[in-house]
């Protein structure tokens, strides 16, 4: 683990007004889940998750096919397919469209694909002005912050932080009623988007037999981004497309419910291309841009490629002890909690945060919440065997791999063992009190910093093998 | 180019060549529940009061609407539905706006916004809404308030009914929006506020 992981950890974990914002908010997100995935609101929530994933199986099976096909769509539709292979391709076509039709103003919604590559940072680098609508994500971005959550961007953000960030960055009054602050959110960025000269926005799905873009949300700034400009620009990750319009029922019915508990967000958008013929609304220029910025990295190992089946409804972050406690920002990427864990790495790279996929207790929690079937414990277990074999290749943590061997060694030698028993009885505390609480002989050295997060019962004074004996 | 570039790289990483047929993908599976349409209609009006919104059945939609907006202005849709049933010649309300610019002015000055829509999705009180000539997509959106007029009979069951009646609903709009309640946020402390963005106020009639 880097150290920098490490200390992140421990302030979170240091900070009691964080903890309980973490625990209020994913406890309460947990258990609307609960609630409309129940058997008696949702009887055939098993079978969707089934299909969700066989579907998400097979298109990225023939992902190839797909894309071609969401292209060919797109096209007949006349809207317009851009394939970027990371961020700073995504920024040269937007800067050159927005140089084009002398646009300044951009209006985005929420999407974590544009977080992957700092696209405003990027944008705004380039004199554009970029604005984030969502509520969370528009206090972040004033804050200059990334998002906490997947679904919930500024979970960790109390009312009383954003009348600090709203008076010091809005110059407004103080205020600390949150109506309030969300109507001053709304006042300025309802001329922003009346503003603007380009709309950007993430995509839940990408249709290919539709050449159709879905996006979900709450607030109605997506709807606004994608349709109150001229201009539409839809960033999503190659591992978005999925065969059929039909399809996207059976995803509907699973995002909302893993995501905030609603049976359907309150916008579902099904867009597909520019307005069309006397509308009087709508954008006249559609484009999709299909982001790689590592995704192809994923898809030859067919075990842990499973991670691109995520539909980023948030769920195993809920319901994971380990994001309960750690929160988004301990995470070294953009993705945290258990999807996190296992996408940040195979993006990376194995070494740029090794700790990762060790951060989770490995309780199946998030495999059993994943709306599409993710086994997202077994892939974490194939990420540490990952870690462990670089760190083997690159001849480090040697003391670590001695001592397995020898665990290994030991409990293969049956008689080395019921030894090694005893003789761990005879030098254990003997009230019965549990080994770090105590000062003994096995509390020192490397087993000692071990132990620091870890007990061990005593040995018991008789061993199975001697009761055995004596029955 | 980066297109060849990634299809190249996805190919390669899954085993693929280009063109190579694909096998069929899982079976659609889409289940419509027999509900008849009185129980359509509660379930419908149900729904959208447990969202906050308020929904009623009304055989004359003119005077319920003419209640609604008593003392407010208002701007309506195309749809020649509304237009049968006397609602775009209300006093007080604007119609038949084909200019983009006046278009939006209107909406984001007016009180109210008031459309048809295509069909309701009974089972979680949702509307559906395809963008056209007749229904321009600011009208349910900028206004802080939103009136939805829907005859009874587009009431379907849900999801898997609205997509077997349009199994491309591309084929049919530019843009297709399920509006389920109004809209909201809990983006602070996980606090519902209702109007962030959208309308606040979201009516249904059902007529």
């Amino acid at each position: 683990m880097s150290a920098e992981f490490d200390l992140k950890i421990h302030n979170t974990l240091a900070d009691a007004n964080l903890q309980l914002a973490i625990y209020t908010a994913t406890g309460r997100l947990k258990e609307k889940r609960i609630e409309t995935v129940a058997d008696s609101v949702l009887p055939d929530y098993q079978d969707l998750r089934t299909q969700a994933n066989a579907i998400k199986k097979h298109a990225i099976e023939n992902l190839d096919h797909y894309l071609e096909e969401f292209e060919r769509n797109v096209e007949a539709r006349g809207g317009k397919v851009v394939y970027c292979k990371d961020g700073t391709e995504v920024s040269d076509f937007i800067l050159a469209l927005a140089k084009e039709r002398g646009a300044h103003l951009i209006v985005k919604s929420k999407s974590m694909t544009t977080e992957e590559i700092d696209l405003n940072e990027r944008l705004e680098h380039h004199g554009l002005e970029s604005v984030e609508t969502d509520l969370g994500e528009y206090i972040l971005q004033l804050a200059h912050e990334r998002p906490y959550h997947i679904v919930a961007p500024a979970l960790h953000k109390t009312r009383y932080d954003v009348a600090e960030i709203f008076t010091r960055r809005l110059n407004v009054p103080n205020e600390i009623v949150i109506e309030k602050q969300t109507a001053i959110a709304r006042g300025v960025l309802r001329e922003k988007f009346l503003a603007a000269d380009i709309g950007i926005s993430g995509a839940n799905f990408l249709v290919a037999d539709s050449g159709a873009v879905v996006i979900v949300e709450n607030e109605g700034n997506a709807r606004l981004t994608t349709s109150a400009p001229k201009i539409h620009i839809a960033i999503a990750g190659i591992e978005k497309v999925i065969p059929r319009a039909q399809d996207v029922a059976t995803f509907l019915k699973l995002l909302a419910r893993s995501a905030t508990g609603q049976a359907l967000s309150v916008y579902t958008s099904f867009l597909s291309g520019p307005r069309r013929e006397g509308e009087v609304d709508g954008p006249d220029e559609f484009y999709v841009v299909l982001l790689d910025n590592g995704r192809t990295k994923l898809l030859p190992d067919r075990s842990k490629r499973e991670s691109l089946y995520c539909i980023r409804c948030g769920a195993c972050l809920n319901t994971c002890p380990v994001y309960r406690k750690i929160g988004g920002h301990s995470f070294p990427w953009v993705y945290s909690g258990p999807i996190g864990a296992i996408i940040t790495p195979q993006f990376m790279g194995a070494g740029h945060e090794p700790g990762l996929p060790f951060a989770s207790s490995l309780c199946g929690a998030c495999g059993e919440v994943c709306p599409v079937k993710i086994d997202i414990p077994k892939i974490l277990l194939e990420l540490r065997s990952d870690v462990k074999k670089s760190e083997a290749h690159a001849k480090q943590n040697r003391l670590e791999r001695l001592a397995f061997r020898a665990f290994a060694w030991l409990m293969t030698h049956p008689r080395l063992y019921e030894m090694a028993g005893s003789m761990a009885a005879a030098i254990a505390p003997s009230d019965g009190r549990w080994i770090r609480s105590v000062p003994s002989p096995m509390n020192v050295g490397p087993l000692k910093a071990w132990l620091s997060e870890r007990d061990l019962p005593p040995p018991p004074a008789k061993s199975f093998r001697q009761m055995w004996r004596q029955r | 180019m980066s297109r060849d570039h990634i299809l190249h790289r996805v190919r390669t990483a899954i085993g693929r060549s280009a063109g190579q047929p694909v096998a069929d993908p899982p079976p659609v599976r889409l289940r419509i529940p027999t509900v008849d349409l009185e129980a359509r209609i509660s379930s419908m009006l149900a729904r959208v009061e447990a969202l906050a919104g308020k929904a009623c059945r009304s055989t004359d939609p003119r005077a319920f609407v003419a209640a609604a907006i008593a003392g407010k202005s208002a701007i309506a849709s195309n749809a020649p539905r509304l237009v049968e049933w006397g609602i775009t010649s209300l006093p007080g309300v604007r119609s038949g706006i084909t200019d983009r610019a006046e278009l939006r002015e209107l909406c984001a000055t007016c009180d109210i916004g008031i459309t048809s829509a295509d069909y309701a999705l009974a089972d979680t009180g949702t509307l559906v809404m395809l963008s056209s000539p007749q229904e321009a997509r600011m009208i349910s959106l900028l206004p802080p308030a939103h009136i939805a007029v829907v005859p009874r009979e587009r009431i379907l069951t849900g999801l898997d009914e609205l997509f077997t009646i349009l199994p491309d609903p591309a084929a049919q709009t530019s843009s297709m929006v399920l509006i389920t309640g109004p809209s909201r946020t809990a983006d602070i402390e996980q606090i519902l506020v209702r109007g962030v963005h959208g309308p606040g106020l979201i009516t249904v009639v059902v007529v």
